[in-house]
Protein backbone atom coordinates (compact mmCIF):
# COMPACT_ATOMS: atom_id res chain seq x y z
CA UNK A 1 0.00 0.00 0.00
CA UNK A 2 1.43 3.35 -0.42
CA UNK A 3 1.33 6.21 2.17
CA UNK A 4 -1.97 7.80 2.01
CA UNK A 5 -0.37 11.37 0.78
CA UNK A 6 0.59 9.79 -2.29
CA UNK A 7 -2.97 8.43 -2.53
CA UNK A 8 -4.93 11.65 -1.96
CA UNK A 9 -2.87 13.63 -4.30
CA UNK A 10 -2.83 11.53 -7.02
CA UNK A 11 -6.24 11.22 -6.85
CA UNK A 12 -6.45 14.99 -7.57
CA UNK A 13 -8.26 15.85 -4.40
CA UNK A 14 -7.85 18.90 -1.80
CA UNK A 15 -7.47 18.18 1.38
CA UNK A 16 -10.93 19.37 2.37
CA UNK A 17 -12.39 17.24 -0.07
CA UNK A 18 -10.92 14.28 0.96
CA UNK A 19 -12.29 15.24 4.54
CA UNK A 20 -15.75 16.16 3.54
CA UNK A 21 -15.60 12.61 1.52
CA UNK A 22 -14.25 11.02 4.84
CA UNK A 23 -17.32 12.50 6.72
CA UNK A 24 -19.49 10.90 4.12
CA UNK A 25 -18.75 7.71 5.04
CA UNK A 26 -18.52 7.97 8.66
CA UNK A 27 -22.03 9.61 8.83
CA UNK A 28 -23.51 6.88 6.58
CA UNK A 29 -23.97 3.76 8.57
CA UNK A 30 -24.99 5.64 11.46
CA UNK A 31 -27.84 7.88 9.33
CA UNK A 32 -28.92 4.13 7.99
CA UNK A 33 -29.00 2.53 11.31
CA UNK A 34 -31.46 5.79 12.34
CA UNK A 35 -33.75 5.63 9.49
CA UNK A 36 -34.40 2.02 10.04
CA UNK A 37 -35.30 2.32 13.77
CA UNK A 38 -37.03 5.87 13.76
CA UNK A 39 -37.79 7.03 10.71
CA UNK A 40 -39.59 4.16 8.87
CA UNK A 41 -41.42 2.97 11.86
CA UNK A 42 -42.32 6.12 12.51
CA UNK A 43 -43.82 6.81 8.92
CA UNK A 44 -45.25 3.25 9.05
CA UNK A 45 -46.91 4.22 12.44
CA UNK A 46 -48.51 7.58 10.87
CA UNK A 47 -49.45 5.34 7.74
CA UNK A 48 -50.92 2.83 10.02
CA UNK A 49 -53.26 5.04 11.78
CA UNK A 50 -55.01 6.07 7.87
CA UNK A 51 -55.88 2.40 7.74
CA UNK A 52 -58.21 -0.29 9.35
CA UNK A 53 -55.08 -2.50 9.81
CA UNK A 54 -55.52 -5.26 12.95
CA UNK A 55 -52.76 -6.95 14.50
CA UNK A 56 -53.50 -10.22 13.09
CA UNK A 57 -53.26 -9.01 9.62
CA UNK A 58 -50.52 -5.96 9.53
CA UNK A 59 -50.50 -6.37 5.40
CA UNK A 60 -54.43 -6.33 4.68
CA UNK A 61 -55.61 -3.10 5.84
CA UNK A 62 -57.02 -0.52 3.62
CA UNK A 63 -56.92 3.48 3.77
CA UNK A 64 -59.98 4.87 5.56
CA UNK A 65 -58.74 8.71 5.96
CA UNK A 66 -59.18 10.06 9.10
CA UNK A 67 -61.61 7.98 10.04
CA UNK A 68 -59.43 6.91 13.30
CA UNK A 69 -59.15 10.25 14.26
CA UNK A 70 -62.89 11.52 13.59
CA UNK A 71 -65.68 10.87 11.31
CA UNK A 72 -69.55 10.92 11.82
CA UNK A 73 -71.30 8.30 11.94
CA UNK A 74 -75.32 7.81 11.13
CA UNK A 75 -77.43 6.04 13.22
CA UNK A 76 -80.34 4.06 12.11
CA UNK A 77 -82.65 6.65 13.75
CA UNK A 78 -81.66 9.33 11.53
CA UNK A 79 -79.73 11.09 14.53
CA UNK A 80 -75.40 12.19 14.06
CA UNK A 81 -73.01 10.88 16.22
CA UNK A 82 -68.88 11.64 16.33
CA UNK A 83 -66.77 8.62 16.84
CA UNK A 84 -63.04 8.16 16.49
CA UNK A 85 -60.07 9.11 19.00
CA UNK A 86 -60.83 13.08 18.79
CA UNK A 87 -64.01 12.52 20.29
CA UNK A 88 -63.45 9.62 22.86
CA UNK A 89 -63.31 10.86 26.20
CA UNK A 90 -61.10 8.18 27.46
CA UNK A 91 -58.36 9.76 24.92
CA UNK A 92 -58.74 13.16 26.45
CA UNK A 93 -58.87 12.32 29.98
CA UNK A 94 -55.59 10.47 28.70
CA UNK A 95 -54.51 13.52 27.51
CA UNK A 96 -55.67 15.51 30.18
CA UNK A 97 -53.56 13.35 32.74
CA UNK A 98 -50.47 13.63 30.86
CA UNK A 99 -50.30 17.24 31.28
CA UNK A 100 -51.67 17.54 34.18
CA UNK A 101 -48.64 15.11 35.47
CA UNK A 102 -45.78 16.88 33.19
CA UNK A 103 -46.14 20.72 33.85
CA UNK A 104 -46.69 20.02 38.01
CA UNK A 105 -43.97 17.31 37.55
CA UNK A 106 -41.70 19.72 35.88
CA UNK A 107 -42.34 22.55 38.12
CA UNK A 108 -42.05 21.05 41.17
CA UNK A 109 -38.58 19.15 40.12
CA UNK A 110 -37.21 22.56 38.58
CA UNK A 111 -38.51 23.88 42.11
CA UNK A 112 -36.70 20.65 44.43
CA UNK A 113 -33.71 20.53 41.29
CA UNK A 114 -32.67 24.31 41.64
CA UNK A 115 -32.97 24.11 45.76
CA UNK A 116 -30.96 20.62 45.68
CA UNK A 117 -28.12 22.75 43.46
CA UNK A 118 -27.73 25.56 45.55
CA UNK A 119 -27.41 23.56 48.53
CA UNK A 120 -24.47 21.52 46.49
CA UNK A 121 -23.14 25.24 45.65
CA UNK A 122 -22.37 26.18 49.00
CA UNK A 123 -18.80 24.76 50.79
CA UNK A 124 -19.57 22.47 53.37
CA UNK A 125 -18.21 19.10 54.69
CA UNK A 126 -19.44 15.87 53.08
CA UNK A 127 -20.65 17.80 50.04
CA UNK A 128 -19.42 15.01 48.11
CA UNK A 129 -21.34 12.45 50.39
CA UNK A 130 -24.21 14.42 49.73
CA UNK A 131 -23.85 14.76 45.92
CA UNK A 132 -23.38 10.80 45.94
CA UNK A 133 -26.79 9.88 48.29
CA UNK A 134 -28.54 12.46 45.43
CA UNK A 135 -27.13 9.94 42.87
CA UNK A 136 -28.82 7.15 44.01
CA UNK A 137 -32.70 7.78 43.23
CA UNK A 138 -31.76 8.15 39.40
CA UNK A 139 -29.30 5.46 39.19
CA UNK A 140 -32.70 2.99 40.41
CA UNK A 141 -34.20 1.62 37.47
CA UNK A 142 -37.79 3.43 37.26
CA UNK A 143 -39.37 -0.21 37.50
CA UNK A 144 -37.47 -0.98 40.82
CA UNK A 145 -38.64 2.59 41.97
CA UNK A 146 -42.32 2.31 40.86
CA UNK A 147 -42.03 -1.05 42.97
CA UNK A 148 -40.22 0.10 45.55
CA UNK A 149 -42.90 3.09 46.23
CA UNK A 150 -45.68 1.04 45.63
CA UNK A 151 -44.49 -1.16 48.83
CA UNK A 152 -43.97 1.97 50.36
CA UNK A 153 -47.79 3.04 50.34
CA UNK A 154 -49.17 0.03 50.04
CA UNK A 155 -52.52 0.76 51.97
CA UNK A 156 -52.49 -2.32 54.52
CA UNK A 157 -48.31 -2.49 55.51
CA UNK A 158 -46.91 0.26 53.90
CA UNK A 159 -44.21 2.12 55.59
CA UNK A 160 -45.58 5.89 54.93
CA UNK A 161 -49.09 4.97 56.17
CA UNK A 162 -47.32 3.70 59.23
CA UNK A 163 -45.50 7.11 59.42
CA UNK A 164 -48.19 9.59 58.64
CA UNK A 165 -50.06 7.38 61.58
CA UNK A 166 -48.12 7.51 64.10
CA UNK A 167 -47.42 11.31 63.53
CA UNK A 168 -51.11 11.59 63.96
CA UNK A 169 -51.11 13.52 60.10
CA UNK A 170 -53.61 10.72 58.88
CA UNK A 171 -56.63 9.07 60.89
CA UNK A 172 -56.64 6.32 58.79
CA UNK A 173 -54.77 4.42 56.09
CA UNK A 174 -55.01 5.48 52.57
CA UNK A 175 -54.71 3.21 49.63
CA UNK A 176 -52.54 5.37 47.86
CA UNK A 177 -52.14 3.86 44.21
CA UNK A 178 -55.50 1.95 44.23
CA UNK A 179 -57.81 5.30 44.83
CA UNK A 180 -58.54 7.67 42.22
CA UNK A 181 -58.23 10.94 44.31
CA UNK A 182 -54.64 10.23 45.73
CA UNK A 183 -52.82 7.94 42.59
CA UNK A 184 -52.07 10.93 40.66
CA UNK A 185 -49.93 11.86 43.60
CA UNK A 186 -48.20 8.94 43.65
CA UNK A 187 -47.29 9.29 40.28
CA UNK A 188 -45.67 12.42 41.15
CA UNK A 189 -44.34 11.92 44.58
CA UNK A 190 -42.66 8.81 42.63
CA UNK A 191 -41.14 11.12 39.60
CA UNK A 192 -39.95 13.73 41.43
CA UNK A 193 -38.15 11.51 43.52
CA UNK A 194 -36.31 9.72 41.14
CA UNK A 195 -35.92 12.79 38.67
CA UNK A 196 -35.03 15.75 41.14
CA UNK A 197 -31.61 14.69 41.45
CA UNK A 198 -31.15 14.83 37.09
CA UNK A 199 -32.11 18.48 37.45
CA UNK A 200 -30.53 19.28 40.40
CA UNK A 201 -27.38 18.38 38.47
CA UNK A 202 -28.00 20.41 35.52
CA UNK A 203 -28.40 23.33 37.71
CA UNK A 204 -25.82 22.84 39.36
CA UNK A 205 -23.91 22.61 36.37
CA UNK A 206 -25.50 26.28 35.40
CA UNK A 207 -24.37 27.35 39.20
CA UNK A 208 -20.92 26.28 38.96
CA UNK A 209 -20.47 28.65 35.81
CA UNK A 210 -21.53 32.11 37.58
CA UNK A 211 -17.72 33.62 38.68
CA UNK A 212 -17.60 33.88 42.59
CA UNK A 213 -16.82 37.20 42.44
CA UNK A 214 -20.25 38.03 41.75
CA UNK A 215 -21.24 37.25 45.21
CA UNK A 216 -18.34 39.01 46.55
CA UNK A 217 -18.87 41.99 45.02
CA UNK A 218 -22.24 41.85 46.02
CA UNK A 219 -21.54 41.03 49.55
CA UNK A 220 -19.85 43.80 50.20
CA UNK A 221 -22.13 46.06 48.62
CA UNK A 222 -24.54 44.11 51.31
CA UNK A 223 -27.08 43.65 49.05
CA UNK A 224 -29.53 40.81 50.27
CA UNK A 225 -28.89 37.01 48.96
CA UNK A 226 -32.31 36.97 47.97
CA UNK A 227 -32.14 39.73 45.50
CA UNK A 228 -28.10 38.35 44.23
CA UNK A 229 -30.05 35.12 43.48
CA UNK A 230 -32.96 36.52 41.40
CA UNK A 231 -31.12 39.55 39.90
CA UNK A 232 -27.55 37.81 39.19
CA UNK A 233 -27.71 33.98 39.50
CA UNK A 234 -31.27 33.09 38.02
CA UNK A 235 -30.67 35.30 35.16
CA UNK A 236 -26.85 33.71 34.66
CA UNK A 237 -28.27 30.31 34.96
CA UNK A 238 -31.45 30.49 32.69
CA UNK A 239 -30.15 28.65 29.42
CA UNK A 240 -29.13 25.86 31.60
CA UNK A 241 -32.11 25.49 33.30
CA UNK A 242 -34.18 25.91 30.45
CA UNK A 243 -32.14 23.19 28.42
CA UNK A 244 -32.92 21.01 31.65
CA UNK A 245 -36.50 21.71 31.71
CA UNK A 246 -37.16 20.60 27.60
CA UNK A 247 -35.47 17.77 28.41
CA UNK A 248 -37.71 16.88 31.37
CA UNK A 249 -40.90 17.69 30.19
CA UNK A 250 -40.64 15.54 26.85
CA UNK A 251 -39.90 12.92 28.87
CA UNK A 252 -43.09 13.53 31.13
CA UNK A 253 -44.97 13.66 27.95
CA UNK A 254 -44.28 10.10 27.50
CA UNK A 255 -44.25 8.79 30.60
CA UNK A 256 -45.53 5.21 30.15
CA UNK A 257 -43.71 2.65 32.79
CA UNK A 258 -44.31 4.39 35.87
CA UNK A 259 -47.44 5.06 35.46
CA UNK A 260 -48.34 1.65 33.92
CA UNK A 261 -46.28 -0.26 37.03
CA UNK A 262 -47.57 2.22 39.87
CA UNK A 263 -51.11 2.53 39.48
CA UNK A 264 -51.73 -0.26 36.55
CA UNK A 265 -55.21 0.98 34.73
CA UNK A 266 -56.18 3.65 36.97
CA UNK A 267 -58.25 5.96 34.63
CA UNK A 268 -56.48 8.75 37.33
CA UNK A 269 -53.47 8.46 35.64
CA UNK A 270 -54.03 6.47 32.63
CA UNK A 271 -51.42 8.96 30.14
CA UNK A 272 -51.04 8.89 26.33
CA UNK A 273 -48.61 6.28 25.90
CA UNK A 274 -50.19 4.09 28.35
CA UNK A 275 -53.57 4.24 26.52
CA UNK A 276 -51.94 3.80 23.04
CA UNK A 277 -50.04 0.90 23.52
CA UNK A 278 -53.72 -0.70 24.82
CA UNK A 279 -55.10 0.00 22.63
CA UNK A 280 -52.38 -1.11 20.00
CA UNK A 281 -51.28 -4.27 21.46
CA UNK A 282 -54.24 -4.88 23.99
CA UNK A 283 -57.58 -4.23 22.93
CA UNK A 284 -56.99 -5.16 19.38
CA UNK A 285 -57.54 -1.81 17.95
CA UNK A 286 -54.17 -1.47 16.27
CA UNK A 287 -54.76 1.22 13.84
CA UNK A 288 -57.29 3.14 16.21
CA UNK A 289 -53.41 2.53 19.14
CA UNK A 290 -51.86 3.89 16.04
CA UNK A 291 -53.68 7.25 15.55
CA UNK A 292 -53.21 8.22 19.04
CA UNK A 293 -49.35 7.43 19.30
CA UNK A 294 -49.34 9.83 15.82
CA UNK A 295 -51.32 12.67 17.68
CA UNK A 296 -48.82 12.10 20.62
CA UNK A 297 -45.84 12.58 18.24
CA UNK A 298 -47.65 15.72 17.00
CA UNK A 299 -48.33 17.22 20.54
CA UNK A 300 -44.77 16.59 21.18
CA UNK A 301 -43.18 17.97 18.27
CA UNK A 302 -45.45 21.54 18.45
CA UNK A 303 -44.59 21.70 21.80
CA UNK A 304 -40.66 21.77 21.01
CA UNK A 305 -41.08 23.76 18.09
CA UNK A 306 -42.76 26.29 20.12
CA UNK A 307 -40.47 26.20 23.05
CA UNK A 308 -37.29 25.98 20.69
CA UNK A 309 -38.75 28.85 19.38
CA UNK A 310 -40.23 31.26 21.62
CA UNK A 311 -37.23 30.89 24.82
CA UNK A 312 -34.73 30.89 21.61
CA UNK A 313 -33.03 28.00 23.37
CA UNK A 314 -29.76 27.12 21.80
CA UNK A 315 -29.64 23.36 22.26
CA UNK A 316 -26.82 22.41 19.58
CA UNK A 317 -23.71 24.22 21.39
CA UNK A 318 -22.84 25.35 18.06
CA UNK A 319 -23.74 29.20 18.90
CA UNK A 320 -20.42 29.55 21.08
CA UNK B 1 -25.66 38.10 64.91
CA UNK B 2 -23.83 35.37 66.08
CA UNK B 3 -26.93 33.51 67.51
CA UNK B 4 -28.44 33.75 64.11
CA UNK B 5 -25.63 32.01 62.22
CA UNK B 6 -25.85 29.77 64.47
CA UNK B 7 -29.35 29.48 62.95
CA UNK B 8 -28.36 29.44 59.65
CA UNK B 9 -26.60 26.68 59.59
CA UNK B 10 -28.56 24.42 61.79
CA UNK B 11 -30.99 25.08 59.10
CA UNK B 12 -28.69 24.09 56.44
CA UNK B 13 -27.68 21.17 58.02
CA UNK B 14 -31.34 20.27 58.76
CA UNK B 15 -31.95 20.62 54.89
CA UNK B 16 -28.95 18.64 53.89
CA UNK B 17 -30.31 16.22 56.04
CA UNK B 18 -33.81 16.16 55.00
CA UNK B 19 -32.14 15.70 51.18
CA UNK B 20 -30.22 12.79 52.38
CA UNK B 21 -32.81 10.51 53.76
CA UNK B 22 -35.67 11.04 50.97
CA UNK B 23 -32.75 10.11 48.81
CA UNK B 24 -31.71 7.19 50.83
CA UNK B 25 -34.57 5.99 52.52
CA UNK B 26 -37.07 4.34 50.26
CA UNK B 27 -33.75 1.84 48.46
CA UNK B 28 -32.39 1.22 51.94
CA UNK B 29 -36.01 0.17 52.92
CA UNK B 30 -36.15 -2.08 49.70
CA UNK B 31 -33.47 -3.44 51.58
CA UNK B 32 -34.67 -4.10 54.58
CA UNK B 33 -37.65 -5.61 53.36
CA UNK B 34 -35.24 -7.91 50.80
CA UNK B 35 -34.20 -9.61 53.92
CA UNK B 36 -37.40 -10.29 55.72
CA UNK B 37 -40.28 -12.98 55.18
CA UNK B 38 -43.44 -14.08 56.86
CA UNK B 39 -44.38 -12.06 59.19
CA UNK B 40 -41.44 -9.92 59.45
CA UNK B 41 -42.50 -8.72 56.62
CA UNK B 42 -45.68 -7.33 57.45
CA UNK B 43 -44.10 -5.25 60.88
CA UNK B 44 -42.66 -1.60 60.02
CA UNK B 45 -39.00 -2.09 60.79
CA UNK B 46 -36.30 -0.26 59.86
CA UNK B 47 -33.08 -3.06 60.07
CA UNK B 48 -32.24 -5.86 58.16
CA UNK B 49 -32.87 -9.15 59.84
CA UNK B 50 -30.39 -10.70 57.26
CA UNK B 51 -32.47 -13.17 56.07
CA UNK B 52 -31.49 -14.14 52.98
CA UNK B 53 -34.29 -16.77 52.16
CA UNK B 54 -35.66 -14.43 49.23
CA UNK B 55 -32.64 -14.00 47.45
CA UNK B 56 -32.37 -17.56 47.31
CA UNK B 57 -36.12 -17.86 46.08
CA UNK B 58 -35.06 -15.19 43.28
CA UNK B 59 -31.95 -16.68 42.28
CA UNK B 60 -33.23 -20.08 42.61
CA UNK B 61 -36.37 -19.20 39.71
CA UNK B 62 -34.54 -20.35 36.84
CA UNK B 63 -36.29 -17.84 34.69
CA UNK B 64 -35.05 -14.32 36.63
CA UNK B 65 -31.40 -15.38 36.19
CA UNK B 66 -32.08 -16.29 32.80
CA UNK B 67 -33.46 -12.57 32.75
CA UNK B 68 -30.51 -10.83 33.67
CA UNK B 69 -27.93 -12.78 31.25
CA UNK B 70 -30.62 -11.81 29.04
CA UNK B 71 -30.10 -7.77 30.41
CA UNK B 72 -26.75 -7.97 30.13
CA UNK B 73 -25.91 -9.53 26.68
CA UNK B 74 -28.53 -6.97 25.35
CA UNK B 75 -27.16 -3.80 27.61
CA UNK B 76 -23.66 -4.84 26.51
CA UNK B 77 -24.55 -5.48 22.86
CA UNK B 78 -26.69 -2.20 22.35
CA UNK B 79 -23.90 -0.01 23.63
CA UNK B 80 -21.03 -1.68 22.04
CA UNK B 81 -22.77 -1.30 18.64
CA UNK B 82 -24.23 2.39 19.55
CA UNK B 83 -20.46 3.30 20.29
CA UNK B 84 -18.62 1.92 16.74
CA UNK B 85 -21.25 3.61 14.78
CA UNK B 86 -20.76 6.82 16.82
CA UNK B 87 -17.20 7.44 16.99
CA UNK B 88 -16.77 8.11 13.59
CA UNK B 89 -20.06 9.72 12.98
CA UNK B 90 -19.21 12.27 15.71
CA UNK B 91 -15.32 13.00 14.02
CA UNK B 92 -17.35 13.93 11.18
CA UNK B 93 -20.12 15.83 12.80
CA UNK B 94 -17.51 17.97 15.51
CA UNK B 95 -14.42 18.16 13.05
CA UNK B 96 -15.48 18.39 9.67
CA UNK B 97 -16.79 21.29 8.23
CA UNK B 98 -19.87 20.10 5.66
CA UNK B 99 -23.07 21.37 4.55
CA UNK B 100 -26.09 20.62 6.26
CA UNK B 101 -24.20 19.66 9.15
CA UNK B 102 -26.47 22.34 11.84
CA UNK B 103 -29.46 20.25 10.49
CA UNK B 104 -27.83 16.74 10.73
CA UNK B 105 -27.78 17.48 14.54
CA UNK B 106 -30.68 19.19 15.35
CA UNK B 107 -32.19 15.70 13.77
CA UNK B 108 -30.23 13.10 15.63
CA UNK B 109 -31.10 15.55 18.50
CA UNK B 110 -34.78 15.68 17.79
CA UNK B 111 -34.31 11.68 17.03
CA UNK B 112 -33.40 11.67 20.70
CA UNK B 113 -36.76 13.26 21.75
CA UNK B 114 -38.60 10.30 19.97
CA UNK B 115 -42.12 9.36 21.72
CA UNK B 116 -40.69 5.65 21.71
CA UNK B 117 -44.66 5.19 21.62
CA UNK B 118 -44.91 6.73 18.04
CA UNK B 119 -41.97 4.25 16.43
CA UNK B 120 -43.40 1.07 18.41
CA UNK B 121 -46.38 0.05 15.39
CA UNK B 122 -44.08 0.35 12.68
CA UNK B 123 -40.79 -0.84 14.93
CA UNK B 124 -43.47 -4.27 15.58
CA UNK B 125 -44.47 -4.88 12.01
CA UNK B 126 -40.22 -4.53 11.13
CA UNK B 127 -39.38 -7.00 14.05
CA UNK B 128 -41.96 -9.57 12.66
CA UNK B 129 -41.43 -8.91 9.30
CA UNK B 130 -37.42 -9.88 10.09
CA UNK B 131 -38.58 -12.79 12.24
CA UNK B 132 -37.32 -11.34 15.72
CA UNK B 133 -39.95 -11.32 17.65
CA UNK B 134 -39.42 -12.65 20.70
CA UNK B 135 -35.51 -12.39 20.32
CA UNK B 136 -33.31 -10.39 22.15
CA UNK B 137 -31.69 -9.34 18.85
CA UNK B 138 -35.48 -7.03 18.49
CA UNK B 139 -34.29 -4.82 21.52
CA UNK B 140 -31.29 -4.87 20.46
CA UNK B 141 -32.27 -3.03 17.51
CA UNK B 142 -35.22 -1.48 18.83
CA UNK B 143 -32.75 0.21 21.49
CA UNK B 144 -30.72 1.95 19.24
CA UNK B 145 -33.03 4.37 18.90
CA UNK B 146 -32.25 5.77 22.05
CA UNK B 147 -28.50 4.80 22.60
CA UNK B 148 -27.34 6.27 18.97
CA UNK B 149 -28.24 9.42 19.27
CA UNK B 150 -26.76 10.03 22.66
CA UNK B 151 -23.68 8.86 22.38
CA UNK B 152 -23.40 10.03 19.10
CA UNK B 153 -24.09 13.83 20.59
CA UNK B 154 -21.92 13.30 23.61
CA UNK B 155 -18.98 12.44 21.89
CA UNK B 156 -19.73 15.56 18.92
CA UNK B 157 -19.37 17.38 21.97
CA UNK B 158 -16.76 15.83 23.29
CA UNK B 159 -14.60 16.05 20.35
CA UNK B 160 -15.39 19.57 19.16
CA UNK B 161 -13.67 20.88 22.34
CA UNK B 162 -10.38 19.10 21.64
CA UNK B 163 -8.03 21.46 20.57
CA UNK B 164 -6.97 21.82 17.00
CA UNK B 165 -3.49 21.22 17.00
CA UNK B 166 -3.26 17.84 18.00
CA UNK B 167 -5.04 16.97 14.55
CA UNK B 168 -2.49 19.36 12.68
CA UNK B 169 0.42 17.09 13.26
CA UNK B 170 -0.96 14.33 12.08
CA UNK B 171 -2.71 16.34 8.81
CA UNK B 172 0.99 17.63 8.34
CA UNK B 173 1.94 14.44 8.21
CA UNK B 174 -0.52 13.11 5.69
CA UNK B 175 -2.47 11.00 7.72
CA UNK B 176 -6.16 9.97 6.14
CA UNK B 177 -8.97 10.91 8.34
CA UNK B 178 -9.20 6.96 9.65
CA UNK B 179 -5.91 7.17 11.24
CA UNK B 180 -6.67 10.43 12.98
CA UNK B 181 -9.47 8.80 14.37
CA UNK B 182 -7.73 5.57 15.19
CA UNK B 183 -4.23 7.01 16.17
CA UNK B 184 -4.88 10.34 17.82
CA UNK B 185 -8.51 10.85 18.65
CA UNK B 186 -9.09 7.09 20.30
CA UNK B 187 -6.38 7.31 22.42
CA UNK B 188 -7.70 10.34 24.06
CA UNK B 189 -11.22 9.67 24.39
CA UNK B 190 -10.96 6.78 26.54
CA UNK B 191 -12.49 8.18 28.96
CA UNK B 192 -15.53 10.00 27.01
CA UNK B 193 -16.08 6.34 25.64
CA UNK B 194 -16.64 4.48 28.67
CA UNK B 195 -18.44 7.48 30.49
CA UNK B 196 -20.61 7.66 27.43
CA UNK B 197 -21.12 3.98 27.39
CA UNK B 198 -22.17 3.99 30.72
CA UNK B 199 -24.91 5.65 30.82
CA UNK B 200 -26.15 4.60 27.16
CA UNK B 201 -25.99 0.98 29.05
CA UNK B 202 -27.74 1.63 32.37
CA UNK B 203 -30.62 3.52 29.36
CA UNK B 204 -30.55 -0.04 27.65
CA UNK B 205 -30.59 -2.00 31.15
CA UNK B 206 -33.88 0.28 32.18
CA UNK B 207 -35.97 0.39 29.80
CA UNK B 208 -39.43 -1.29 30.06
CA UNK B 209 -41.78 -0.12 27.07
CA UNK B 210 -40.29 -2.37 24.22
CA UNK B 211 -39.05 -5.26 26.10
CA UNK B 212 -42.53 -5.41 27.59
CA UNK B 213 -43.71 -5.08 24.08
CA UNK B 214 -40.95 -7.45 22.12
CA UNK B 215 -40.87 -10.39 25.01
CA UNK B 216 -43.69 -13.39 24.64
CA UNK B 217 -41.69 -16.07 26.59
CA UNK B 218 -40.61 -15.52 30.93
CA UNK B 219 -37.02 -16.74 29.45
CA UNK B 220 -36.76 -13.99 26.95
CA UNK B 221 -37.53 -11.14 29.25
CA UNK B 222 -35.55 -8.22 30.74
CA UNK B 223 -34.84 -7.74 33.93
CA UNK B 224 -37.41 -4.98 34.55
CA UNK B 225 -40.50 -6.85 32.93
CA UNK B 226 -39.48 -9.48 34.75
CA UNK B 227 -39.82 -7.82 38.03
CA UNK B 228 -43.31 -6.11 36.93
CA UNK B 229 -44.54 -9.44 36.46
CA UNK B 230 -43.50 -11.06 39.33
CA UNK B 231 -46.61 -12.38 40.90
CA UNK B 232 -47.36 -14.87 44.03
CA UNK B 233 -49.55 -17.69 44.04
CA UNK B 234 -52.77 -15.45 44.13
CA UNK B 235 -53.67 -11.87 42.67
CA UNK B 236 -53.99 -10.76 46.06
CA UNK B 237 -50.86 -12.12 47.41
CA UNK B 238 -48.09 -9.67 45.94
CA UNK B 239 -44.57 -11.50 46.66
CA UNK B 240 -42.87 -7.92 48.37
CA UNK B 241 -40.19 -10.53 49.28
CA UNK B 242 -38.72 -11.37 46.12
CA UNK B 243 -39.72 -9.13 44.41
CA UNK B 244 -37.33 -6.70 46.58
CA UNK B 245 -34.90 -9.10 46.77
CA UNK B 246 -34.91 -8.78 42.83
CA UNK B 247 -35.05 -5.31 42.63
CA UNK B 248 -31.82 -5.16 45.25
CA UNK B 249 -29.88 -7.29 42.97
CA UNK B 250 -30.37 -5.85 39.22
CA UNK B 251 -30.03 -2.35 41.09
CA UNK B 252 -26.92 -2.74 43.80
CA UNK B 253 -24.28 -2.84 40.67
CA UNK B 254 -25.92 0.23 39.03
CA UNK B 255 -25.56 2.21 41.89
CA UNK B 256 -21.85 1.02 43.13
CA UNK B 257 -21.20 2.24 39.02
CA UNK B 258 -22.66 5.31 39.58
CA UNK B 259 -21.55 6.27 42.86
CA UNK B 260 -17.71 4.95 41.44
CA UNK B 261 -17.78 7.07 38.28
CA UNK B 262 -20.37 9.53 39.64
CA UNK B 263 -17.71 12.88 38.53
CA UNK B 264 -17.93 11.30 35.30
CA UNK B 265 -21.40 10.68 34.88
CA UNK B 266 -22.39 14.38 35.85
CA UNK B 267 -19.97 15.86 33.30
CA UNK B 268 -21.27 13.52 31.05
CA UNK B 269 -24.61 14.49 31.78
CA UNK B 270 -23.94 17.81 31.39
CA UNK B 271 -22.34 17.63 28.19
CA UNK B 272 -24.93 15.80 26.85
CA UNK B 273 -28.13 17.33 28.44
CA UNK B 274 -29.63 14.40 27.10
CA UNK B 275 -31.16 12.19 30.08
CA UNK B 276 -29.44 8.19 29.49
Amino acid sequence: MTSPTHSARDAGLSLQQQRQRAAFWFLAPMVVALFCVAAWPLLRTIWFSFTDTSMDNLYGGKWVGFDNYLRVQELPSGAWRFKGTLADPAWWNAVWNTVRFAFVSVILETFFGLMVALVLNAEFKGRGWVRAAILIPWAIPTIVSAKMWSWMLNDQYGIINVILLNLGLIEKKIAWTASLDTAMAAVLIVDIWKTTPFMALLCLAGLQMVPRDIYEAAKLDGIHPVRVFFKVTLPLIRPAVAVAVIFRMLDALRIFDLVYVLTPDSSATKTMSVISRQNLFEYNNFAYGAAQSTLLFAILAIFVSLYIWLGRVDLTGEAK
Amino acid sequence: MGNNKLLKNVAFYALVVVIVVFSVFPFYYAIVTSFSTGSALFEARFWPAWDWSNYETVMGARAFSRSIWNSIFIAATTVGFALFLSVTAAYALARVRFRGRGLLLMTILGVSMFPQIAVLAGLFELIRFMGLLNSPFALIISYTIFTLPFTVWVLTTFMRDLPVEIEEAAVVDGATPWIVITKVFLPLMWPALVTTGLLAFIGAWNEFLFALTFTQTETQRTTPVAIAMLSGASVQEIPWGPIMAASVIVTVPLVVLVLVFQRKIVAGLTAGGVKG
